[in-house]
């Protein structure tokens, strides 16, 4: 497939039309952010679609990636599901890409100079320090031409800033809820930690409306963690049946600092994301975690990459899926240990819960190690679910369906025990306990 | 009067339904009844019981079950369970990942009505008053099923949740192998206190002395597949002095008779 044949209509799709609508309905552009969109705009029209010699799009379905007749919605859907029913530091709400909700960060926050702020607001009152760090480690891993569209056409998403020495107990929470037949979004979160700072940032992707309603999304993160600052960023996705979701992570790490990234994936037609992590400086380390939930014909497909830069660094990744139905998930993990990279610690590992025979689930761990004194391993198991184990349950009255979901919340559980917070731990439990309810 | 009746049972291994393993079993237990199982090991007796908790693993080629005059075979194994079946595992499985609470609660829960919920507060109450009498450390609840429990703890687990699920029959297979008789005195209490006319109890075991702690109101001898003699608790005597060595002796004489 070559880029034009993506234009059928010039209403609809991702034209050049609807681009420069985009440019003029925005209230305020800073100069090096339209050009960054231009230049973003001409990348997506420039970039092909993914082919099959693409190494970084083995076994993902090619076919399902069709761009044509969406548009972006312009008024917010009626439609506000709440995910977030628990303690929080504060909350934006976006409805089809639109600031709907918001509660703001306590004014001692603000005092101590934290910015929590939808990214529109964020462009305008602290554009400088947004541009510090927007897509300052732009990924790699294959969905270069969706996120340049991510770019250009972005709105939705979030910036939180937390300077030196600030601590924040309670999650930061962004959701973002999607409705209407054939809509886009473009959600892009900025998250900065100063030195020695700790937050965690929740983001939901929530489509609201039915579960037929044919939808795309490209959604981008930059997470900074500065030297010795601790950053827990969860995202959770659980979007329609008919949805084509892209989402890629940027994981920097300096110095002592730790991140910990847990994505939780639950909907979509076909669903991608991709995290890259970058370990900048000596103590650094990042906690790459993920589950998926995959049902019905729905395609995950997982691309990572873990950069060892700087020596004494660490990372350690663990990816989980559960496959039901006829689903098939991809994991895909590299480990690059720089030259540069001695006593790299890195671990990566992709565990797959076969609960139907016609599911799919494709590994392809791998290395690269330029450095000569590190530990590294990967690997990857697939394994059924334990037919004994299910009958125990289920003689005891335990609906299959239930049991099912007990085992899974089982094989889940060695992840979301890493969460500190016991009540976001029950919120991504009670999302995930919503697969089950068939 | 509630009644478990098992009609001229045939089962074998889904694998291999033309070997069947019970040939031709036939036993009516009503509630207020204990009827104990004995017989030799490979006898069918455990196939007898998974058999009747809907174990995927075993097929009916004829015959029936009936509780209360119904047939059961075309029940999931959750909805016989919910019907007043339970099944006391000879190896209860192991789950890691899953507690005791959640287990038994998700248990509890699937008895109530489509959209009831739990009283929380009353189920631990309840949970934690038949842990001490079953001797069941409290902190159990926040382990994991069975993981890494001995022997006895396993079984006083099974008689746990069979004290909060509250069977109308309960099937239980070898609930005394492997416990030293501490642990079998306790596991015997437990079900002792559960005795009564709303329960009916298939006690599957190969020894006598859990007999001597649930004392049965009959015992059949099981051997090849059906029961060839039946008696009250004294047979059960009888076996421990003759061994199993007389009944296979005189099912051979009445044989060739």
């Amino acid at each position: 497939m070559s880029a034009p044949a993506l234009f059928t209509t010039p209403a609809e799709g991702f034209t050049s039309a609807r681009f420069a609508q985009h440019l003029s309905q925005r209230g305020y552009l800073p100069a090096w952010w339209l050009e960054t969109k231009k230049a973003a705009w001409n990348q997506f029209l420039a970039l092909p679609l993914p082919s099959r010699t693409d190494e970084t799009w083995r076994f993902s379905n090619l076919k399902g990636l069709d761009l044509d007749g969406y548009h972006v919605p312009e008024e917010p859907s009626q439609q506000i599901p709440h995910h977030t029913d628990f303690p929080q530091a504060a909350e934006i709400v976006f409805s089809n890409r639109q600031v709907v909700a918001r509660s703001t960060i306590s004014a001692e926050l603000a005092a101590k100079g934290v910015i929590f702020a939808p990214l529109d607001e964020a462009l305008r009152n602290h554009g400088d320090l947004v541009r510090q760090y927007y897509q300052k480690h732009p990924t790699n891993l294959g969905s270069e031409k969706f996120v340049a569209l991510n770019t250009a056409l972005s709105v939705a998403g979030g910036f939180l800033y937390v300077p030196a020495d600030v601590e924040i107990a309670l999650p930061l929470v962004i959701q973002h809820t999607l409705s209407g037949n054939n809509v886009s979004m473009f959600p892009h979160t900025i998250v900065v930690l100063g030195p020695r700072a700790k937050a965690t940032l929740v983001e939901f992707f929530i489509s609201g409306g039915a579960e037929s309603e044919r939808q795309f999304v490209s959604g981008v993160n930059d997470l900074h963690a500065s030297e010795g600052a601790q950053l827990t960023y969860v995202g959770a996705q659980n979007w329609s049946r008919a949805t084509l979701a892209f989402q890629t992570n940027s994981i920097a790490v300096e110095r002592d600092a730790r991140v910990l990234s847990l994505n939780l994936h639950l909907g979509g037609r076909q669903s991608r994301h991709e995290s890259h992590s970058r370990l900048l400086g000596p103590g650094a380390h990042s906690e790459m975690l993920a589950l998926t939930v995959a049902s019905g014909e729905r395609e995950f497909d997982q691309r990572t990459l873990q950069t060892h830069i700087a020596p004494h660094t660490t990372s350690n990744l663990l990816y989980k899926n559960a496959l039901l139905d006829s689903a098939k998930t991809i994991f895909s993990g590299l480990i690059i240990v720089e030259p540069d990279a001695q006593q790299t610690d890195a671990y990566q590992k992709n565990r797959n819960l076969m609960l139907s025979d016609t599911a799919e689930a494709h590994s392809l761990p791998g290395l690269e190690i330029q450095a000569n004194d590190v530990k590294c391993s990967h690997g990857s198991t697939s394994a059924r679910i334990d037919a004994e184990q299910e009958f125990y349950l289920q003689a005891r009255g335990i609906k299959p369906v239930e049991a099912r979901r007990l085992l899974v919340s089982a094989f889940f559980e060695e992840v979301l025990n890493k969460l500190d917070d016991e009540n976001l731990h029950a919120a991504l439990t009670g999302l995930i306990a919503s697969q089950f309810k068939r | 009067m509630p009644s478990l009746e098992i009609r001229d049972l045939f089962v074998a291994l889904a694998a291999t339904p033309d070997k069947p393993i019970v040939k031709g079993l036939t036993l009516t237990i009503l509630t207020g009844e204990v009827h104990a199982i004995m017989g030799p090991n490979g006898t069918g007796k455990s196939t007898l019981s998974k058999a009747i908790a809907g174990h995927p693993d075993y097929v009916i080629t004829s015959g029936d079950v009936l509780l209360d005059g119904k047939s059961i075979l075309e029940m999931e194994p959750d909805q016989r369970a919910r019907a007043g079946i339970f099944l006391a595992f000879q190896y209860p499985s192991e789950i890691p990942g899953v507690t005791i609470a959640n287990f038994v609660r998700a248990a509890v829960q699937a008895r109530l009505a489509e959209g009831e919920d739990l009283d929380a507060t009353a189920y631990y109450k309840r949970l934690y008053s038949k842990m001490d009498l079953l001797k069941i450390d409290r902190k159990f609840t926040s382990r994991s099923v069975n993981e890494g429990f001995s022997g006895g703890e396993k079984k006083r687990c099974e008689i746990l949740q069979m004290a909060m699920l509250e069977p109308t029959f309960a099937l239980m297979d070898e609930t005394d192998s492997g416990l030293d008789i501490d642990a079998l005195r306790i596991v015997a209490e437990g079900v002792e206190a559960m005795r009564g006319d709303k329960l009916g109890v298939m006690l599957i075991t190969h020894y006598q002395r859990l007999l001597d702690y649930i004392v049965p109101d009959f015992v059949h001898v099981m051997y090849d597949g059906r029961i060839v003699k039946s008696g009250d608790k004294t047979l059960a005597l009888e076996l421990e002095a003759k061994g199993y060595d007389w009944v296979k002796q005189e099912l051979a004489a009445a044989t060739t008779a």
